[in-house]
């Protein structure tokens, strides 16, 4: 067991695709009710490192500590039981296309829970509003904006009010608006919730407005971590130049 | 070549233990009971205006045929029974297994395959859901419940075809007909050609589960689970007939 501070943990994972090694004996700890901000450019293996965090891939070697559990060690029970602990937000949102946004919202209650319809419903609806969408809980998700879609995929990250939102790129392909607001609800989320996180991005603005801790993912290696103020006095020119970007990398 | 040898080997052990996992999850709980019956709606109702129109053709042409045989002999009575025996024992449940290799083996590689590439199969996962009983399991189990329906209705629409050719030409009456189709037929010549069915439904629930849940390659590798769906399931469900034909003729001396 790890520290219960400490929400999720890296030691000494790696990881590789065929002959292409992905991540390199990257350790880190990510403390409860913080937000870490994992940076890098893209294929640097931050997408692989995220999904390490929920099972979707295993490492290699070295071990993944979330929510107190060993989680690749885990069996599926004991994974299902670690899932619904967390909320995860898809870059490209994976809704669910054969059914409806409001359905899509509603799905973790319907497997997890025994509330009655109107009860769904109507919790699936005040996702919807915490995340800034009203009157489109029938629509399909091929009929809204991308914007929107990001959007839905983070009020069904949140539906079951997970412990542990992790997000993979939230900000990818929406436009500076849309992508401040998603930052804000971050923001809220952690002061508001005490909810963990842990964001994937290359937008370091993004990061440096919702991160409490930052590190940088280059060559399957982190290069360095700490609070905004800390990278920026780095002496590492890879770090430093990431943390001069103004909008994505 | 050695290599495409190993590939092929390689390739046929995955199916296999595939269809394994398949055997062995679908006997677990949850049994995901409300997605089968989602799928049954999906395989079932949405297959039968195809089955139903090409049951009525596949009799009508049968008829045609059969009439232009017997009446060389003088043996039109028989043109009824010839007709139910040849669509009830092989041509309707082959018939049936090859039109759903078309619409539900691409149907299910394309659906899985989308999801697998959209990242959709990822979600149920992080979302607690065992993605393999949700997706796979239910499709084949539908494939396996539905298939005998499907192909008893391409037997009837079938006769049905059959009726319609024959009164055209002769004025034969509906009552005559019917009689005459169910004739020589018994219980051992209904049942196990039909229930052969369910073999072809876990054949082509399996293949195109695994070409769609195992897609790579994006919306290129999408098309391909859809297209390699087809062939190789319209494939084994031929290739599986002859030995299913067999059994039957082994465990059912009589009606074979």
């Amino acid at each position: 067991m790890k520290d219960a501070q400490v929400a999720v943990a890296f030691e000494g994972v790696t990881k590789s695709f065929g002959a292409l090694k992905v991540l390199d004996d990257i350790s880190f700890e990510v403390f409860r009710g913080t937000a870490f901000c994992l940076l890098g450019r893209s294929g640097s293996g931050k997408s692989v490192t995220i999904k390490q965090m929920i099972g979707l891939l295993k490492p290699d070697r070295g071990r993944i500590w979330v929510e107190g559990e060993d989680i690749a060690a885990l069996d599926s029970a004991g994974l299902a039981r670690v899932r619904k602990e967390i909320g995860f937000l898809f870059q490209y949102s994976a809704l669910f296309d054969s059914i409806s946004v409001g359905e899509n919202v509603a799905f973790p209650l319907r497997r997890h829970t025994n509330m009655g319809e109107d009860e769904i419903r109507d919790r699936a609806t005040k996702k919807l509003r915490r995340v800034g969408l009203e009157g489109i809980y029938d629509k399909m998700p091929s009929d809204i904006s991308g914007g929107m879609r990001k959007r839905v995929g983070l009020a069904r990250a949140l539906v079951l009010e997970p412990a542990l939102l992790l997000a993979d790129e939230p900000s990818s392909g929406l436009d500076p608006i849309t992508s401040r607001e998603i930052d804000e609800l971050f923001l809220d989320l952690k002061h508001t919730e005490g909810t963990t996180m842990v964001i994937v991005t290359h937008n370091i603005p993004s990061a440096r407005s919702v991160g409490d801790e930052l590190a940088v993912l280059h060559q399957g290696r982190i290069l360095a971590s700490g609070s905004p103020a800390e990278l920026d006095r780095s002496e590492h020119a890879v770090v430093r130049e990431f943390m001069q970007m103004q909008g994505g990398v | 070549m050695r290599t495409r040898v190993f590939r092929a080997l390689d390739y046929s052990g995955d199916v296999a233990l595939f269809a394994l996992r398949i055997l062995r999850e679908a006997l677990r709980s949850p049994r995901e009971g409300g997605e089968i019956l989602r799928q049954i709606f999906e395989v079932g109702y949405r297959s039968l205006p195809l089955i139903a129109a090409a049951g009525l053709a596949v009799g009508a042409v049968l008829s045609m045929h059969t009439r232009s045989s017997l009446e060389r002999f003088g043996a039109e009575a028989l043109i009824p029974a010839g007709l139910a025996l040849a669509l009830i024992k092989e041509t309707g449940p082959l018939v049936t297994g090859l039109l759903l290799s078309g619409r539900v083996g691409a149907g299910i590689g394309a659906e899985l395959g989308a999801m697998r590439v959209t990242e959709q199969i990822d979600a149920l996962e992080s979302l607690a859901v065992d993605s393999f009983k949700y997706l796979v399991i239910t499709r084949v189990v539908a494939c396996i419940l539905v298939f005998p329906i499907l192909t008893t209705v391409m037997n009837f629409t079938g006769i049905l075809g059959g009726f319609i050719a024959e009164t055209v030409i002769s004025g034969m009456s509906l009552t005559l007909y019917w009689d005459r189709a169910w004739s020589l037929i018994s219980f051992s010549d209904y049942i196990p050609a039909t229930l052969k069915t369910c073999v072809f439904g876990f054949i082509i629930g399996t293949i195109s589960s695994y070409l769609g849940y195992n897609t790579t390659g994006g919306t290129a590798g999408v098309g391909q689970a859809s297209t390699r769906s087809v062939v190789f399931a319209s494939i084994l469900v031929i290739t599986s007939n002859v030995v299913l034909v067999k059994a039957i003729f082994f465990f059912f001396p009589g009606g074979g």
